[in-house]
């Protein structure tokens, strides 16, 4: 008898994962809740390292005809000082089973582990990229080419065979072209035979030759060529323009507020597009190109220009990142302080240079803790905004005072198109 | 093959050459020295993580897509990566051929373990043992698992992922209950029929008696009891086989419905043998990888370093902790099955005088082999413990018996300890806790109110006080009361007939929908 050995270390893992996929959609409700509740009062970069999260087992558990109480019966090993018809008391009220304890926890809740993407799968799930400018792109965007069925013009390159063979066929039996065989026999039988046989097989294969010349072995109406088509592909990398003011007045926990939607949105972008580029801008009345160390935590003072900033990034975008070859990002983030006078030099920089090459652009502006944000007065930079969106620019403006409005208000600028935010354009 | 004095290996290290090697070494002594009958073996080596897939998905190598699998999944991967749990070291399917699966990280001691226990000690179990006879069919269950997955995959695409989803949630609902306990009667054919037939006429001429006739018989019954007597037989009832039932009488279901309860209850009742012979199939298994193991120890085939290695695996794996100890939680099969084929071995080439009382047919006959596989083929855990635990061995497990009824008395009574006056019970008792008869919950489908409003009626016969959970048999019967598509009620009575408590499930619209 002989015994097979296989090597099945090599077998694609994971098979599970399907089915573990399917039980993340069921529990997705109950997951997302959880994750959703984490992310306000835990960091964010922790939170989208994925863990374990732990989900109510309810509306998750599999049913099943179970007894319970009654009269119990059992035999145990062990026996050390029993006699027949000892009285032991009872061990517990609680059901009287010792071991029954650590079950009763874990029956609550179910708790298991989420891979980073499942989390941030999970977090995101019901936002999606504002396309805003994408049409405008549309036509610089680059080209590939695929298949698209058959034509009945084309290059010699591309004809195809099968396809032209196939058809002469068809044509050739639905008008009935004698077949080379027939004729064959026909020939065959004329080499012997009597004399008025002869006359009517000479007619006979005189009318098939002239049959034969009339219907050809392949017409040109039979040649097809193989058809391509090109289709825009899709622009794959990002740029991710972070604005923010760091003049005296914007505070640490301002600082704090801009950092998480920077993240949020880097995020949210790393998961649409394969290659994403962060370009961190800070300005006082001058602006610069920084590193993110410097951005959050360097030390600087000086007046406010929000067109520095502007001008900055549209000297970047035009120096660096072609609009054809990258799609454009850019968050500002502000406790809305703008020089009086600088208002119409930003709002002809963004209408005329910024906004046709963005995709998205959000103006973020931040206020202090404990502050309630319809209680502020509308700030400079926020009336100079409104004005242009008034004016039917496609920009995206939101309130943030606290930590924890951080995420709906993400949310809320991303939700599922055709909300809100789109009659912009 | 025929080099007996050679080492199969040194060290821990294996490839495959050597397992090549291990199993012919253990093949040799399972077929000439135990008289062994397998099926064709398969090993397969898989990784830590393919185990974990394969531990969720009941230990099949493939299977049906469900939530519930993903979940179990994700459960056992959570307690594996904190080191709750360590993984088994072989899981073996009864199917033929007959696939072992065996761990990368395995010692090659370990490996040698694992062949032995599944590729021969399992593996005979399952060719030979009448249950797995009678109701699973090695042959074609992994085309038949393939059926399944594809045609569970195809519905999905036909009908929806969440309507097959529903589906298949109340049909694991009513797993349990989807079993055939008796073999039904096998049809028979025209020609043995009418041998049949001839022989009762042939009967019946042969005892003909005139006075037949005049002996009275009981009270004509009346049209509506008769009514209800014909219903009840065509629709085949009482029937404990809730998912048979639902797929053939249900009145609403969608053909794609009834393929798939049909799917679900195929696979219930081919795991139905194996809950049936826990401590009969580990005890074979380990009876025999002790036995070859040692064998090859002693052919020199084995240093005595790694026979240490291999007893010390071995001694964990029969371990019984005592019923105070903090990891006791209930008799461990490995252990009682291992210990009673042991047993059985002295009894039947060292008997004692009260082995003689008490198992006349076997003791001292001499040929342990023959003895145990008779017993391997035609017992199961509750008549084999029932038969065979000899009153030595109690007496070395220190067995008793509790008995607990709250009703009765406030306290636990000791009711019978391991001593002459209490074997017997001991022994019925412990014999009773593996009888699937008791495991279960009696639960039948008794009527069906065709004249009325179509409820399906269903009846608890509760035992020893034990009624249902509450809140899982309300789920249990939402599911069931979907599948029927009209309302089901589900009474619970004693053996007196009193009525205990009553539910009632109304079916929700999805199902209407699906």
């Amino acid at each position: 008898m002989a015994i097979h050995i296989v090597d099945r270390r090599l077998n694609p893992g994971s098979k599970s994962l399907e089915n573990r996929q399917r039980f993340l959609r069921r529990a997705k409700a109950l997951v997302q809740g959880a994750v959703k509740k984490s992310s306000q009062s835990r960091d964010i970069k922790d939170v989208l390292e994925g863990g374990e999260v732990s989900v109510p087992i309810d509306g998750m558990d599999e049913p099943r005809f179970r007894r319970e109480g009654g009269t119990r019966d059992m035999v145990l090993p062990g026996n050390k000082k029993f006699v027949e018809g000892d009285i032991l008391p009872r061990p517990n009220q609680s059901g009287g089973r010792g071991r029954g304890a650590g079950e009763g926890d874990s029956e609550d809740t179910f708790r298991f582990v989420l891979s980073r993407d499942e989390f941030v799968d999970l977090f995101l799930d019901d936002l999606e990229l504002p396309d805003l400018a994408k049409r405008k792109l549309a036509e610089v965007e680059s080209e590939g080419i695929r298949r698209a069925g058959y034509t009945t013009s084309g290059s010699p390159a591309n004809i195809s065979v099968s396809r032209t063979v196939s058809r002469a066929l068809t044509r050739r039996v639905a008008l009935r072209r004698p077949r080379r065989e027939v004729l064959e026999a026909l020939e065959a039988e004329l080499l012997d035979c009597s004399e008025e046989r002869r006359a009517e097989l000479m007619a006979e294969i005189e009318a098939m030759k002239t049959k034969m010349r009339r219907i050809p072995f392949i017409d040109p109406i039979d040649i097809r060529y193989r058809r391509f088509e090109t289709v825009p592909k899709p622009v794959a990398q990002a740029v991710m323009f972070c604005l923010m003011d760091v003049s005296g007045s914007m505070t640490e926990h301002m600082k704090d507020l801009a950092k998480r939607f920077y993240m949020l949105l880097y995020v949210f972008l790393k998961r649409r597009y394969r290659h994403v580029e962060i370009v961190f801008i800070r300005h006082t009345d001058r602006a610069e190109e920084v590193d993110e160390q410097t951005f959050f935590y360097g030390p600087a003072s000086g007046g406010t220009l929000v067109s520095s900033a502007l001008q900055a990034m549209h000297d970047i975008v035009r120096s660096r990142f072609r609009p054809a070859d990258w799609n454009i990002y850019a968050a500002q983030a502000s406790d809305g302080d703008n020089s009086y006078a600088d208002g119409e030099v930003a709002s002809r920089l963004l209408t005329d240079n910024i906004l046709p090459v963005t995709q998205f652009f959000a103006y973020l502006e931040v206020g202090q803790e404990n502050g309630l944000s319809y209680e502020m007065p509308n700030s400079a930079l926020w009336t100079l905004y409104e004005g242009l969106r008034a004016n039917g620019a496609p920009l995206s403006m939101r309130k943030v005072n606290e930590r924890s409005e951080i995420f709906p208000v993400f949310h809320d600028l991303f939700q599922r198109r055709g909300q809100q935010e789109r009659t912009g354009s | 093959m025929t080099t007996t004095d050679q080492l199969l290996f040194e060290g821990a290290d294996w490839d495959f050459r050597t397992l090549q090697r291990i199993c012919d070494a253990c093949e040799q002594i399972a077929r000439d020295e135990l008289g062994l009958d397998v099926y064709p073996n398969q090993i397969e080596v898989i990784t830590a993580e393919q185990m974990l897939d394969a531990y969720s998905s009941v230990g099949m190598p493939l299977f049906y897509k469900h939530w519930s699998f993903g979940k179990h999944f994700a459960f056992q991967e959570a307690s594996y990566r904190k080191g709750l749990m360590g993984l088994a070291y072989e899981i073996v399917i009864n199917s033929s051929p007959c696939i072992s699966y065996l761990m990368e990280e395995n010692t090659a001691t370990m490996q040698t373990l694992v062949i032995a226990h599944a590729a021969f000690g399992h593996n005979h179990f399952f060719k030979n043992n009448y249950l797995f006879k009678q109701w699973t069919d090695a042959d074609g269950i992994l085309d038949y698992l393939e059926f399944a997955k594809r045609y569970v995959a195809h519905c999905e695409e036909r009908h929806g992922r969440l309507a097959v989803e529903h589906t298949l949630d109340a049909a694991h609902a009513l797993m349990s209950h989807g079993i055939d306990r008796y073999p039904g009667k096998k049809s028979l054919d025209l020609r043995a029929e009418e041998k049949r037939a001839g022989r009762r006429r042939a009967h019946e001429e042969s005892a003909f008696n005139d006075l037949w006739r005049t002996v009275p018989t009981g009270p004509a019954k009346s049209g509506a009891v008769l009514d209800v007597e014909r219903r009840r037989a065509m629709l085949g009832l009482p029937q404990e086989n809730l998912l048979y039932f639902l797929e053939k009488t249900a009145p609403r279901l969608k053909p794609w419905q009834r393929e798939i309860l049909r799917i679900v209850r195929h696979i219930a009742q081919y795991f139905y043998p194996q809950s049936q012979t826990k401590v009969m199939n580990e005890g074979t298994a380990t009876y025999v990888h002790y036995r070859i193991i040692s064998r090859l120890h002693e052919q020199g085939r084995l240093t005595d370093g790694n026979f240490l290695e291999f007893l010390q695996s071995h001694t964990n794996v029969v371990f019984q902790p005592e019923f105070d100890d903090p990891r006791y939680s209930g008799f461990n099969p490995y252990a009682l099955g291992f210990a009673m084929m042991q047993d059985i071995e002295r009894i039947v080439t060292n008997p004692e005088a009260e082995d003689r009382d008490w198992f006349p047919d076997i003791a001292g006959t001499g040929d342990t082999m023959g003895v145990l596989r008779d017993i391997w083929a035609n017992y199961r855990d509750e008549s084999f413990i029932s038969q065979f635990l000899s009153p030595r061995l109690m007496r070395h497990f220190r067995m008793f018996h509790l008995h607990d009824d709250p009703e009765e008395r406030a306290g636990i009574l000791v009711d019978a300890i391991h001593d002459e006056r209490g074997y017997r019970r001991l022994r019925r008792e412990l014999a009773r806790q593996y009888d699937v008869g008791f495991i279960d919950a009696n639960i039948e489908v008794v009527d069906v109110d065709l004249a009325g409003d179509r409820r399906l009626m269903l009846r608890h016969t509760v035992v020893k006080g034990a009624q249902l959970s509450e809140a899982d048999t309300k789920r249990v019967l939402q599911h069931l009361a979907d599948l029927w598509t009209y309302d089901v009620s589900l009474v619970e009575a004693d053996a007196s007939g009193t009525v205990l408590k009553e539910y009632v499930a109304n079916p929700r619209k999805i199902a209407a929908v699906a």
